[in-house]
């Protein structure tokens, strides 16, 4: 127990990086998937089949693979950000194709009527997705949201195999250099990762009843 | 509808087959030469000693690397590892009178090493395994059998040419090597842990990283794949001891067992014999046998 | 729904949504041109990078390795039913003594990464189970617990009429989750359950901190031996895309078979 309470600056930072993994990513993830959910249901079938190609692709394959294609294929073509940056695209493309998923089902769940009845106002495609549809999905749109955030919450921790210092690396570093400690050092980095996604969850519930509309 | 699915999966089947017929890559990984092990017929004993029981079971489960070429290395399309750790292995079991068939290599990742002598899961780790005071507080460590150092690979005519020249840079290294903490503590760089060494080895070559740095034996081998665009440059700067691990670090009788069949081997040849199977491949010649540690 | 969001298009709409999928189809054509350029550049198209996908003993090594993930995920996959459903059930009990830890224990399972999870098994239990159960067991407890959630939100989505006309009819509660509750939930919910298969099938790739010798492994031990890590990357996608795509298509086709449409309700598991 006392290897947690001397390495905890180094696990706070390590948290840290996880913590600022899930941000960036995430936020990329929810402009890119809602972007890909208006694709996936556009009037151009170029778009539309864009949206559902990129789905198909990021949907079916493992992150580990990604991050193998991301790591090894963007250097090949020239391109070579710094560690941290490729790492948060290698979340942030795979998370974007789960957050269009999750916002093609909460427009899914808003009634129809409410889009015949602003096309019948004489509004178009982008302005009944905009001012219509999109803000009442919006609440609709929570509970997936938040369980794609919670993956990615424990998807950061493969960053562990491809050098970034998160909690799931130094974990593995602190069971190196003391072989005898390794159950409290698993328990304590657990509960680290429940503590992120108890607030995820919480945060979302606290949202949606925020959200909550008289039916 | 069917029908053109049928005949679109019959041409898939098809071509596959053709191509197939078409690829001969790899070797297989079989060993060529290797230790001529001699096989104790009449393996003696102490009575209830961790040997006794091995010897009498007749098979022994040993923990390798799998994915370190010229030291533990299991290719995709070979049955066992093959590798200075297995030719150690060999000569191990061959004292014990235990047949190359009868060994279970299992393989053991950096972060296992520990756990599964201590759970019983190996009856011995030789895996590329540092010996060092911390590790011998839970297991026992009998060597070193070989010695090597933390060397650098870089790119060929770069402007690192020893570690004094990574301090501030980023160097790639795996995830649960000592190799990490030395070139962080000792020469202010900052490292990345990854998987396998062939992700840095392709890093390197791609320019993601100026440098990767790990034991010098198996940076060699790499740069022997790619002597155009890869060097291995600087002294030495740490020194890696890979020693035999086995469960109880108490059991001196094991400890004098391992270090009395290693000292054999530099005597009867054997020790040479792996080694140029296998790390010799890349165009080094056998070092000295470095002195076992005396057990405590 | 998302039809209703614009008018069968006329002469001029036809034209410019003509003109822009041409475009799209520019830009990517392009994108593509531009990519293959520079990997043959860079010799990432070089044949001995390619030479193990077509050899024999490496296709087999493949295939093998396949099929010992479809092994796993399969069990895995049923097991995460079972559970599922078990749990579920506990967490819509009226006792609160099966309540209560079934709550914990699926809380727990959702918030802890799988990685940890498998490795934390194998490592104190596989000596006694081995690593083929220590993957699937790590698996089963988070796919078991994401889909105890989907069966509670399924059970909760049961039209009300059943439950009361259950009542009606004098069945208990343990009989009406059983017979009647569970049976509906699950073909409510049998989307969610496929898009749960695919995660479980993906996260098979994690065996590789027991080490387990399933596909990505032995990927990784090809790109080891070829160094060819983009091409082996390439082509793990490429299977486990085949895969999945074709799992979820058998779910589009099941769902079909039984009848109901289901779609917004059933994605509410979407997570990865």
């Amino acid at each position: 127990m006392d290897v947690l309470w001397e390495s905890r600056q180094m696990l706070l930072a390590a948290f840290g990086q996880t913590i600022s993994l899930l941000i960036v990513a995430g936020l990329g993830a929810l402009a890119l998937g809602t972007l890909l959910g208006a694709f996936r249901v556009s009037a151009v079938p170029a778009l539309r089949a864009v949206g559902t190609a990129y789905v198909t692709v990021f949907r079916n394959t493992p992150l580990l693979v990604v991050f193998l294609l991301i790591y090894f294929g963007l250097p090949e073509l020239g391109i070579r950000p710094p560690q941290f940056w490729l790492a948060s695209l290698a979340l942030f493309l795979y998370t974007s194709a789960f957050v269009c998923e999750a916002v093609r089902s909460g427009v899914n769940a808003v009634d129809s009527g409410q889009a015949e009845a602003a096309r019948s106002v004489g509004m178009g495609f982008g302005q009944s997705l905009r001012l219509i549809v999109l803000p009442q999905a919006f609440r609709a749109v929570i509970p997936p949201l938040a369980s794609v955030f919670i993956a990615l919450a424990k998807n950061t921790s493969l960053v562990a195999g491809f050098g970034i210092a998160d909690a799931t690396y130094r974990m593995r570093g602190l069971i190196n250099n003391n072989p005898g400690d390794v159950y409290a050092i698993f328990v304590g980095v657990a509960l680290g990762y429940v503590l992120i996604v108890a607030v995820i969850s919480l945060a979302a519930r606290g949202l949606e009843r925020q959200l909550e509309v008289a039916r | 509808m069917s029908l053109n699915r049928t005949k679109a999966l019959a041409v898939v089947a098809a071509s596959t087959l053709v191509l197939a017929a078409c690829g001969d890559a790899g070797g297989g990984g079989s060993s060529e030469g290797g230790a001529d092990v001699t096989v104790e017929e009449d393996a003696k004993f102490p009575e209830g000693s961790t040997m006794a029981e091995l010897a009498d079971a007749g098979k022994v489960t040993i923990g390798v690397k799998f994915d370190q070429p010229g030291i533990g290395f299991k290719s995709a399309a070979a049955d066992v590892p093959t590798g200075f750790d297995i030719e150690m292995g060999k000569i191990v079991a061959g004292a014990l009178g235990i047949k190359e068939d009868s060994i279970t290599w299992e393989e053991t990742i950096s972060d296992n090493r520990e756990p599964f002598l201590q759970e019983g899961k190996v009856d011995l780790v030789i895996a590329s395994y540092s010996m060092t005071p911390d590790r011998q507080k839970v297991v026992g460590q009998a060597g070193p059998y070989y010695v090597t150092g933390q060397q650098l690979l870089v790119s060929k005519g770069g402007d690192i040419q020893g570690p004094e020249d990574v301090k501030g840079k980023e160097v790639c290294s795996v995830s649960g090597s000592t190799s990490i903490e030395t070139i962080e503590k000792e020469y202010g760089a900052t490292a990345r842990g990854f998987g396998t060494y062939s992700e840095c080895v392709q890093q390197v070559l791609n320019g993601s990283f100026d440098a990767m740095t790990t034991d010098g034996a198996i940076l060699l081998g790499y740069a022997a794949e790619n002597p155009d665009e890869l060097e291995v440059v600087g002294e030495a700067f740490s020194e890696e001891r890979y020693g035999i691990g086995y469960q109880d670090p108490k059991d001196t009788e094991m400890c004098e067992f391992l270090v009395e069949t290693i000292e054999k081997s530099y005597e009867d040849g054997t020790w040479k014999q792996g080694f140029d199977a296998t790390l010799g491949q890349a165009g080094v010649d056998a070092p000295k046998p470095p002195k076992p540690d005396a057990c405590k | 729904m998302s039809s209703v969001l614009f008018d069968v298009p006329g002469p001029e709409g036809l034209r410019r949504q003509r003109r822009a999928s041409v475009i799209t189809i520019v830009v990517l054509v392009l994108l593509a041109a531009l990519t293959l350029y520079k990997l043959q550049t860079e010799g990432q198209l070089d044949g001995e990078l390619w030479e193990p996908f077509v050899t024999p003993i490496y296709i087999q090594a493949l295939l093998e390795a396949a099929l010992t993930t479809l092994q796993v995920a399969v069990v895995a996959i049923a097991l995460s039913v079972l559970f599922g459903a078990l749990f579920a059930s506990g967490r819509l009990s009226d006792h609160a003594w099966l309540r209560w830890p079934a709550t914990v224990v699926v809380e727990f399972f959702r918030a802890v990464p799988v990685l940890m999870m498998i490795l934390a098994i194998s490592l104190i239990y596989s000596e006694v189970i081995g690593k083929f159960w220590s993957l699937v067991i790590g698996l089963t407890l988070y796919n078991g617990s994401v889909l105890a959630e989907v069966f509670r939100a399924g059970i909760n989505a049961v039209p009300r009429g059943q439950l009361e006309a259950s009542y009606a009819l004098g069945l208990r509660k343990g009989q009406v989750m059983q017979l009647i509750l569970l049976p509906q939930a699950v073909k409510i919910m049998l989307p969610a359950i496929i898009s749960q298969s695919v995660v479980t099938l993906k996260d098979t790739s994690l065996g590789y901190v027991i080490p387990y010798e399933e596909l990505t492994n032995v990927g990784r031990a090809i790109s080891i031996e070829f160094t060819n890590i983009l091409p082996v990357a390439i082509v793990l996608a490429a299977m486990f895309i085949a895969v999945n795509y074709s799992l979820s298509r058998f779910a589009t086709w099941l769902e079909q078979r039984m009848g109901r449409a289901t779609g917004s309700q059933a994605e509410l598991n979407v997570g990865a």
